[in-house]
């Protein structure tokens, strides 16, 4: 695990991409793990997003931010497929996610977790990594029935997997607990474990640090950073803590009302009016 | 004093208890029926609680682990129990008993097992397929409408054939009775231990997170349509080889015995067992299979105490007797060894 880089933030520096997004400086030899090209979504008459375009770096971490209704979870869930876009496109590594299930996008490397958590309650805290694990073992049904040789190698290796995940929150003891059980934090903690179970490039974070006192949202931060070095991966997340967005995030992006006002590191998203305006509403009102 | 680890019962010697337990539990029965302490009267009745613990069982994989409701359990049953029972009319099982050869027709019944197990998983696949597509009460609804088109369809198949298949209303008779005590005791124990064995598996787990989050498991990559799928399938599978097991303990079949009723007193020795727990599931298949007998003098209240029981449960164990609870030998002995020893096994509220 790198040392502690996270403690003083460099400065990033962000860069267009083609399409005129923007990410970090260090990514722009590789493509963005995930770009959105005038994504929009309709609910009847209703037009949720629209016109939301994106993109996010091979190991950047960014931020969604905007006031209550903006859009934003509806974001993660057109990125997740959960709903499917009304117009634009997504580009996952590359390639288009159109016509594609939330169980496809997953397997192409979006993992997430979700504003109201959905964890397997009833079952094991072990039990929930392991099926996030599920494709990391591959022995068959027979194999499972006859409990062949691939079956306890395969299960082994999971229990392993699992444990080690686990212990990047400290949560290896509690892998018998029920999940359900745990405390809120614990809970939202567990949600990323196993969203990183399933070995994502892209991790989606619906609103992490809800619920959390100051000091877990302090240790919140150094994990998701801590993450992204270990797993170099790229993290897009939800929040309301200003602290938490402005303290790690590289690239945020303004939601209001289902469209995009701003976009830039935190120091311009601080001084924008357009973003000003939205969190406290015009002057002179 | 040094400090003391607890105890783990390793793996092969797990299974080792639970095969030891059941050849004990075997033993017992074959004894007590050999020297006729159980009656046949009894052994029949045993034979019954077998084949309802199967249908049990198997219900309790689409409700309690998939967390489904289909209520058309008794149509898989029925076509399990025709198509073994017309299988083995075809064959010469029939003389072969009266010839006193048992051993000759063993791989018949095997035969007619497997391949009821096979067309009713075929019928799983069918139903299932489309019903999944809905969720609750849709799909309870729609089962239940399948399982009735089953049973109205082996009423009525023969005038559409132009030939005797099913027999009708009329039901079909002489089927060779060749479900003895130990052929069931066997199906029993290979089905729970199926059930076991996926369940406590990576498919097993997909199940589970089937029912516990569809959303969430879908996040996390697990393909729910071809899990629901496959519950349903192994279920209906199941249910086939215990109504051909039915088939050959009655000898005749008749298609209103696997009317809707049925099927929701399948349901009610699952849910009164709790939903998800197997050994729930046995205790309750056999406690309602036995129970019927001993009151046969008020069998017609029998519907009336059914909805009494469960409308009790729904108010004061809503998670049904045992909830989710499974039992363990090995954990049990666990327990009372590290209790012995002195030594806290230190687990939170673990439930398996």
């Amino acid at each position: 695990m790198s040392g502690s880089s996270n403690k003083k933030k460099p400065a990033t520096k962000l860069v267009p991409v083609p399409s005129t997004n923007i990410i970090p400086e260090r990514d722009i030899n590789k493509s963005p793990i995930l770009e959105a090209r005038h994504l929009g979504i309709d609910f009847g008459g209703l037009t949720a997003v629209d016109d939301f375009n994106m993109a996010i770096g091979r190991t950047e971490i960014a931020g969604l931010i905007g006031p209550n209704g903006a859009g934003k979870t509806t974001v993660f869930n057109l990125l997740t497929k959960v709903y499917h876009p009304t117009r634009g496109s997504i580009l996952m590594d590359g390639r288009d996610t159109a016509g594609k299930s939330a169980i496809q996008v997953s397997h192409m490397g979006i993992a997430r977790t979700f504003q109201n958590i959905r964890l397997f309650r009833d079952l094991t805290v072990m039990d929930n990594v392991l099926i996030g694990l599920h494709h990391e073992m591959d022995y068959r049904l027979s194999g499972a029935i006859f409990r062949l040789p691939s079956f306890w190698r395969g299960e082994r290796i999971a229990r392993e997997r699992a444990r080690e995940l686990l212990s990047i929150f400290d949560m290896q003891d509690m892998a018998s607990y029920q999940a359900g059980s745990l405390p809120y934090g614990a809970q939202r903690r567990l949600e990323i474990v196993r969203a990183l179970a399933t070995g994502p490039s892209l991790l989606l974070l619906d609103e992490p640090a809800a619920g959390m006192n100051p000091s877990e949202t302090a240790e919140l931060m150094e994990n998701i950073v801590k993450i992204r070095d270990t797993f170099q991966i790229a993290i897009m997340l939800i929040e309301h803590d200003m602290n938490l967005v402005m303290g790690i995030c590289e690239g945020i992006c303004v939601l209001n009302f289902g469209r995009i006002i701003a976009k830039g590191t935190p120091e311009d998203i601080q001084a924008n009016p357009a973003v000003i305006e939205a969190y406290l509403g015009k002057k002179g009102e | 004093m040094k400090e003391k680890k607890p105890i783990r019962i390793p793996m092969p010697l797990r299974y080792g208890i639970n095969l030891a337990l059941i050849l004990a539990l075997w033993g017992t029965f074959a004894a007590l029926i050999g020297q006729g302490a159980i009656t046949n009267y009894w052994s029949g009745i045993l034979i019954m609680v077998g084949i309802n613990i199967i249908l049990a069982v198997s219900l309790n994989i689409a409700t309690g682990y998939l967390g489904q409701l289909p209520l058309g359990h008794a149509g898989f049953m029925a076509v399990g129990a025709y198509a073994g029972g017309i299988f083995l009319k075809s064959t010469p099982v029939a003389d072969l008993l009266k010839a006193g050869n048992e051993a000759a027709c063993l791989p018949y019944v095997i035969g007619a097992l497997v391949l009821s197990a096979v067309v009713a998983g075929i019928f799983g696949l069918i139903i299932g397929i489309p019903a999944l597509r809905l969720r609750g009460d849709y799909l309870a609804i729609i089962t239940l409408g399948f399982g009735e088109i089953i049973r109205v369809a082996l009423t009525n198949i023969d005038s559409l054939l132009g030939f005797k298949f099913t027999y009708g209303a009329a039901g079909l008779k002489r089927i060779p009775k060749f479900s003895g005590f130990h052929l069931v005791f066997i199906c029993v124990v290979l089905s729970c231990t199926l059930i076991h064995m996926i369940m406590k598996s990576r498919h097993g787990r997909a199940i589970l997170s089937i029912r516990e989050n569809e959303i969430a498991a879908e996040s996390v990559g697990i393909n729910t349509t071809y899990y629901k799928t496959m519950a349903f399938v192994v279920s209906a599978m199941l249910a086939g080889i215990a109504g051909c097991l039915y088939a050959g303990y009655l000898g005749s079949l008749y298609p209103a015995t696997f009317k809707f009723m049925k099927s929701i007193e399948i349901l009610v020795m699952v849910v009164l067992g709790g939903m998800g727990s197997m050994l729930g599931s046995i205790l309750s298949a056999a406690a309602l299979t036995i129970l019927p007998e001993l009151l046969r003098s008020v069998a017609d209240y029998r519907m009336v105490a059914y909805s009494l029981a469960l409308v009790l449960m729904m108010i004061f164990r809503p998670k049904g007797l045992l909830g989710s609870y499974d039992f363990s030998m090995s954990r049990v002995l666990e327990k009372g060894i590290n209790g012995l020893r002195g030594v806290n096994t230190g687990k939170g509220g673990g439930a398996q």
